[in-house]
């Protein structure tokens, strides 16, 4: 006998990003969940991102890695609240994850919380943390056609960030057609290239940045407090 | 690793409706996974059976019914399937389309059996 379930696998980690979502939503916070490898440069957008802000702007963040408390530690640097999510082999961070860190990090809003998920391009684009948006990381040593082997986090993905942009002249990494690739998969796409070592390109992501705060259903989620 | 927390979901799922079922038994779990969810066959095959070995659900059938991708043309509502990360509409060559199959992660359907149907 067949019984009909109808029910997402994930049910219970929705359920609780839901529940996140509207928290964000009634602390007015804006949340961001920065996905990508290891090594394509989530922490270095990080910290430049912070420090082109004042500790007078409200801004949080939380990172995942699977173990050391290496990125908290440099991103702690710039006076803003941060809290280490350390996995123990998980290879992604879900909604109980973010909902205990916090807590645990006492951040109520409003503001702009950023998410450092555990570096991976598979596992986290299935786990909802009830983010305003998913932003890929893809950077010029890797390759173009990233987007075509990954396809399900540059379908999720409100926003494609090209990383480490001053290594152009030195690697063979053609930029339009990584994005090619990418609108093969998700042809609303947005795209940014920067560095976060030169600082070329970053003008436009936190324009981009403060633009999300803008379109959010409450405009008071912003980066000021 | 990713498999085996879907299929660790699934067998949640499994239990959960299971309890509100007394002395039912659940023969077969349908499961519908679409190309996108980044989830590997083998992979989901092999922590289903690990994560299910030596417990009350060992006898367990996974089914599992793949959807590729499916988009709908804005422009003359057809529905097409993408091949080759192909996104223009067959019908009138229209380069809009929302998404409308291949992110299913989702449990469809239990196959239950009734004790009194048991041999």
């Amino acid at each position: 006998m067949r019984e009909i379930v109808e029910k997402r696998v994930l049910s219970e980690n929705d359920r609780l990003a839901a529940g996140l979502r509207l928290r964000y939503h009634k602390q007015n916070i804006l949340c961001v969940n920065f996905i990508s490898s290891p090594g394509s440069g989530k922490t270095a957008l990080l910290e430049r991102t912070l420090a082109s802000y004042t500790p007078a702007h409200s801004i949080a963040v939380l990172t995942g890695d699977i173990q050391t408390d290496n990125d908290a530690r440099r991103l702690s640097q710039y006076g803003f609240p941060v809290r280490q999510i350390v996995t123990g082999g998980t290879c992604h961070l879900d909604a109980r994850m973010v909902e205990r860190h916090l807590n645990e990090l006492g951040f109520c809003g409003p503001g702009v919380l950023l998410i450092e998920n555990v570096g991976n391009l598979v596992c986290p684009s299935s786990y909802d943390l009830g983010e305003a948006a998913k932003i890929v990381l893809l950077s010029v040593t890797e390759g173009e056609d990233k987007p075509l082997k990954y396809p399900g986090i540059f379908h999720r993905a409100a926003l494609m960030i090209l990383t480490k942009t001053d290594l152009l002249p030195h690697v063979e990494f053609d930029p339009d057609l990584a994005l090619e690739n990418a609108r093969k998969v998700n042809p609303e796409i947005e795209y940014i290239a920067l560095s976060s070592r030169t600082g070329d390109g970053f003008d436009v992501w936190l324009h981009w940045l403060n633009a999300l705060r803008h379109k959010a259903q409450h405009p008071a989620a912003a980066i000021n407090s | 690793m990713h498999e085996i927390g879907i299929a660790s979901s699934i067998l949640e799922c499994v239990k959960a409706e299971a309890q509100r079922r007394p002395g039912v038994q659940v023969i077969a779990v349908g499961v519908r996974i679409g190309e996108l969810s980044n989830v590997d066959r083998d992979a989901l095959d092999f922590a289903f059976e690990v994560l299910t070995r030596d417990s009350p659900l060992q006898n367990l059938k996974l089914e599992v019914e793949w959807c590729p991708r499916r988009q709908k043309c804005i422009n003359c509502a057809e529905e097409f399937l993408v091949q080759d990360f192909n996104l223009a509409c067959p019908k009138c060559g229209a380069n809009h389309s929302t998404c409308i199959s291949g992110t299913e992660l989702d449990v469809a359907y239990l196959e239950l059996e009734e004790p009194c149907a048991k041999s």
